[in-house]
């Protein structure tokens, strides 16, 4: 037996795809993806209409969508994150359903309860076998771990594995199992090996970045938790790798053997594995060629899916347990309320992917962000966008005062302890203040009367909607 | 001070501002910004105040903004306005 047909096309027609059915892809071929585009064009070409399209992300990449909305084959999106280009025409009102954003925990447990329902799921992998054993850890498109696509495989009704690099039966160290896979299609090439993976991560250079990663770096210090067992996340950005540079020379200077580091994983984050600051890495996906290299050797450098990562229908998650995660803004308002969703001007240029997650789980939920960009302040009365609740963050650090968030009584020894270490701390209204009295007062954006996304929070409920812009 | 050649001051990097100026019958000032729907009016006040602090009366100034600070747009204008007029 074998699963493998010749084309994309045959796949579609033995999965039976009809009009108005919801189509699945994950983004771990990041802005290096064909597959994406490479189905919706063949579908389009079929002549199906009415698809729903459910994409962990949505990068710049994948910006022929637009032209799949405007000719009917495309009329609902459902995503984590999507990139400005798509943003940009989503923002303007070009699709008349809303897009559903989710977060990376929120997108796996909706499809484990149910709640959000895949017809066909493809899945880019980077080698497979013809039973579809697949995996992102090797292959000419190696990508690492295939975190979020898990959920794809367990729910959807069927799941095709597209690959570029097919081999004997059985793959070794497989990631996802044959037994959710009903169709095996190679092609020439799932995607750009330059977009899939960054060469390095860089630290940033920017003196201001520096700066606010100095001071969240000693706001962890200064916390408590940066002891044996510390469970740390942190993205990619310049000013959070550069936190994490710094925390890891205080981890080998005082001896802390930390326990895991989560995330999407970057060369620093494999550092700091080997050199024994954390026992194990959690990984959902992979940023750069190191941390592609490391989760193929090292067994410590272990792949989860976006469930164990950051879910809310599993028994727990890695979430659950994290002591400090880092994370970036557009917007933060006076009640701690996060924007990732849109820029200053309301067009969405992002989403969750794991922000509300992380924070919720998190014990320090630290944003990390300058306190005005271009002239716009950080810090605003009401953010254009909630995308993570205020509720769940802790601390705001800028590079010219660091707020903590004291709502309900909650964080006080932590406010006293970032005073004792002398750190700048101030009201969250005095950073909005800073910003406006360096700036100036921006004039209030106008947003339209269309609802062009719908944000849903991780535990399904309707956190926010994103209105066109005029 | 007359503008009596073209010449240029700023770049366009993340808070900064491009200003162009070159010889013109009238004065004419345009803006392109990042943050024009948030600033439009401190922008052009700006530029406004170096115009009438130098008692320039004509010629073409082209602003590119990135976000600049009012500090900023004025030193940015200030020198463009003075290398167009023989000021090193």
């Amino acid at each position: 037996m074998s699963k493998l047909v010749a084309s994309i096309k045959e796949a579609i027609e033995k999965c039976g795809l009809q009009d108005g059915m919801t189509i699945s892809f994950h983004h771990h071929m990041r802005n290096g993806d064909y597959v994406l585009n490479m189905v919706l064009e063949q579908i389009a070409q079929m002549g199906y209409k009415n698809l729903t399209v459910n994409a962990s992300s949505v990068f710049d990449v994948h910006e022929p969508i637009i032209g799949h909305i405007k000719n009917g084959v495309v009329t609902g999106i459902e995503c984590n994150y999507m990139g400005a280009k798509v943003g940009k025409a989503i923002s303007e009102g070009i699709m008349d359903k809303p897009v559903i954003f989710r977060s990376h925990g929120g997108r796996a447990s909706d499809m484990e309860k149910g709640t959000s329902k895949i017809d066909i799921a493809f899945i880019a992998a980077p080698t497979s076998d013809d039973m579809g054993n697949c995996t992102g850890k090797f292959g000419k498109s190696a990508c690492g771990s295939i975190g979020y696509a898990f959920a794809d495989a367990m729910n959807a009704k069927k799941v095709v594995v597209i690959t570029d690099n097919l081999v004997e039966y059985p793959l070794v160290d497989f990631s996802i199992p044959e037994v959710y896979v009903d169709y095996v299609v190679a092609v020439d090439q799932i995607g750009d090996p330059a977009g899939i993976v960054s060469g390095t991560t860089k630290i940033t250079r920017d003196p201001v970045g520096l700066k606010m990663a100095s001071y969240a770096a000693k706001v962890i210090d200064a916390s408590g938790l940066l002891k044996d067992g510390f469970s740390f996340q942190t993205g990619a950005g310049g000013a959070t790798l550069a936190t994490a540079k710094y925390v890891k020379e205080m981890m080998l200077e005082k001896g802390i053997h930390g326990s895991y580091g989560m995330g999407g994983i970057t060369g620093y984050m494999v550092d700091m594995l080997e050199e024994g600051c954390f026992k194990a890495l959690l990984d959902v996906q992979c940023f750069d060629l190191k941390a592609v290299e490391s989760i193929r050797s090292n067994p410590k450098h272990m792949e989860v899916s976006a469930t164990q990562y950051a879910g809310v229908s599993g028994k727990s998650a890695g979430v659950d347990n994290l002591d400090v995660v880092l994370l970036g803004a557009t917007q933060v308002d006076l009640d701690f309320n996060v924007n990732v969703h849109t820029d200053s001007n309301g067009y969405i240029m992002g989403g969750s992917g794991g922000h509300c997650d992380t924070a919720a789980g998190a014990k320090l939920a630290i944003i990390i962000a300058p306190l005005t960009r271009a002239r716009l302040p950080l810090v605003v009365d009401r953010c254009l966008c909630i995308s993570t609740p205020g509720k769940t963050v802790d601390v705001v650090v800028t590079q010219r005062g660091i707020a903590v968030n004291t709502a309900g009584g909650k964080n006080q020894e932590l406010k006293q302890k970032l005073i004792d270490a002398k750190l700048p701390v101030v009201e969250i209204a005095d950073l909005k203040r800073m910003a406006e009295e360096l700036a100036g007062v921006p004039k209030p954006v106008q947003m339209g009367e269309k609802v062009v996304a719908k944000v849903i929070y991780r535990d399904g409920t309707l956190l926010d909607e994103i209105h066109s812009v005029k | 001070m007359n503008i009596k050649t073209n010449a240029v001051a700023g770049t366009l990097e993340s808070s900064d501002v491009y200003v162009k100026v070159e010889p013109s019958d009238k004065l004419e000032i345009s803006i392109e910004s990042v943050v024009y729907n948030q600033f439009a009016q401190e922008i052009e006040k700006s530029i406004r105040e170096v115009v009438d602090e130098l008692g320039v009366t004509s010629g073409k100034i082209s602003v590119n903004d990135k976000g600049a600070i009012d500090c900023v747009i004025k030193a940015r204008v200030e020198t463009a306005i003075k290398r167009a007029g023989g000021e090193q």
